[in-house]
């Protein structure tokens, strides 16, 4: 059997919004890649947990709360302690500009705000992870 | 670090990564494999099966839950299936078990079925084997009962539950799937609805028409998985079955030699497949065939047995 790219869709926060999460799983999904989508209200260590038992590429964030800065490094703290840095980390949301660079600084690969297409998304996902 | 090993001290990781390595078929894994089949045969397998949407997640959330109460290693494999179209999948049965996510004594893997020739049987039974050899005590496995392929998965565990929910008339649909021969236990989720009791007695019904398998009798529970109501009857109920497997040393030996015979037949048929491709390289493989079989050139059992003959010479 060929490799495939999985993805966990993630949507950690309290906004009950996941609507362009489900978009994105769909579009990876149509795309060939296998997607993990685990629900509503995840916490940066649930979804450390899951990307590591589910062995995943690349976790995609999607986050509309404002919390962005705290989740995304959370996350990337987790994947640090737990030895899983070549896991991809993407993001999504409604994310100010003036903090794209420093969540780029965190390692966060690629930011995506609204009105970004679904195929620059999957693009984005087959160049950077390597099968 | 050595993935056998850590795998077989419990570490999650090496778990992960040796699941991934059999689900891409990677020949490392299946070395693994080998190894690691020597460690199995220790964890209690519960497979539940059903139509989309009955429930089954939200049931193995609340088993998952029991099982840790009384401090057992739960480790789930959860099967979606892949898009015929695209070859990818959602794989959201995690979404009901998110209390777990956490607990360091449940391990969780979602899967995708990626389609052709046995290979979920294979890749599905390889990761039960995984979780049995790294120290699990129970491993549930959750299919979408629809193809063989499910019912195949469902066969290599120990105790099988057949889920249904009232009013999706999945019931005729179940019998012609061969479903109603697999399940050990019928379980009536979404027991909160109205129609619980006719779909129980059109169940019992139909049970009534199959023979007893082997001296067990199937019972039916009724359970509303989102509360928990009735999780306790089905686990006394699954316990029940496990003490009549263990009293019936013959039967559940049978169980085992019939699970490693079809784990060989799987095994086999792939390989055969893929010898058979091979062979029929120089002849544009099995679409060569394909071809002459569309302009009715010759038919497809003479294309069987033609390539068949390619094995002949030169056995390797
Ligand atoms: N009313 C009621 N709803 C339930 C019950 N059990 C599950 N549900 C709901 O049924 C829906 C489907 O539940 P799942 O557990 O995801 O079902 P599933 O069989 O795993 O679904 P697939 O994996 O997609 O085939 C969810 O919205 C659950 O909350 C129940 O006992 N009563
Ligand atoms: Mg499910």
């Amino acid at each position: 059997m060929e490799k495939k790219i999985k993805v966990l869709i993630a949507k950690p926060g309290l906004d009950g919004h996941d609507r362009g999460a489900k978009i994105v799983a769909r579009a990876l999904r149509d795309a060939g890649m296998e997607v993990v989508y685990t629900g509503l209200h995840q916490t940066p260590e649930q979804i450390v947990a899951t990307a590591l038992q589910e062995d995943v590429d690349a976790i995609g964030v999607s986050i509309l709360s404002g919390s962005h800065n705290y989740q995304f490094n959370k996350i990337m703290e987790l994947l640090r302690d737990k030895k899983l840095e070549e896991i991809v980390v993407f993001g999504g949301g409604i994310i100010p500009d003036e903090d794209i660079p420093s969540l780029k600084q965190m390692g966060v690969k690629g930011i995506f705000t609204p009105g970004t297409s679904t195929e620059t998304i999957v693009n984005f996902v087959k160049e950077n992870i390597h099968k | 670090m050595n993935l056998v090993e850590e795998a077989l001290k419990g570490n999650y990781r090496a778990i992960a990564r040796i699941i991934t390595m059999i689900e891409n078929d990677s020949p490392e894994g299946i070395a693994m494999m080998k190894e690691l089949h020597l460690h199995t045969g220790k964890a209690y397998v519960i497979g539940i099966t059903g139509a989309p949407g009955v429930g089954k997640s939200t049931l193995v959330d609340k088993i998952i839950e029991y099982l840790r109460n009384e401090k057992k290693k739960v480790g789930v494999v959860a099967v979606d299936p892949s898009s015929p179209f695209s070859g990818g999948a959602i794989l959201a049965d995690r979404i009901r078990m998110q209390h777990h996510f956490l607990d360091e004594g449940v391990f969780i893997r979602s899967m995708a079925t990626r389609g052709s020739f046995g290979g979920l049987s294979r890749t599905t039974k390889d990761a039960v084997k995984v979780l049995d050899a790294s120290g699990f005590d129970f491993i549930i496995i959750e299919t979408v009962g629809v193809g063989q392929d499910e019912v195949d998965v469902v066969k290599f565990s120990k105790t099988t539950l057949v889920a249904f929910a009232p009013g999706l008339g999945d019931e005729v649909q179940a019998m012609k799937a061969g479903i109603m021969e697999i399940g050990d236990i019928f379980v009536i989720n979404k027991a909160d609805r109205e129609d619980a009791d006719k779909t129980e007695m059109d169940i019992n019904a139909m049970l009534g028409l199959n023979p007893k398998k082997n001296g067990w009798v199937p019972i039916v529970v009724k359970t509303v998985a989102t509360t928990g109501e009735g999780i306790k009857e089905l686990m006394k109920q699954i316990d029940l079955h496990r003490d009549f497997l263990e009293k019936n040393t013959s039967f559940l030996y049978e169980k085992e030699i019939y699970k490693s015979e079809m784990e060989i037949a799987t095994i086999l048929k792939e390989k055969l497949f893929e010898r058979a491709l091979e062979k029929t390289k120089a002849e544009g493989g099995i679409r060569g065939y394909a071809e002459k079989v569309a302009s009715r050139e010759i038919d497809a059992y003479t294309a069987a047995e033609k390539i068949l003959d390619t094995f002949k010479c030169c056995s390797n």
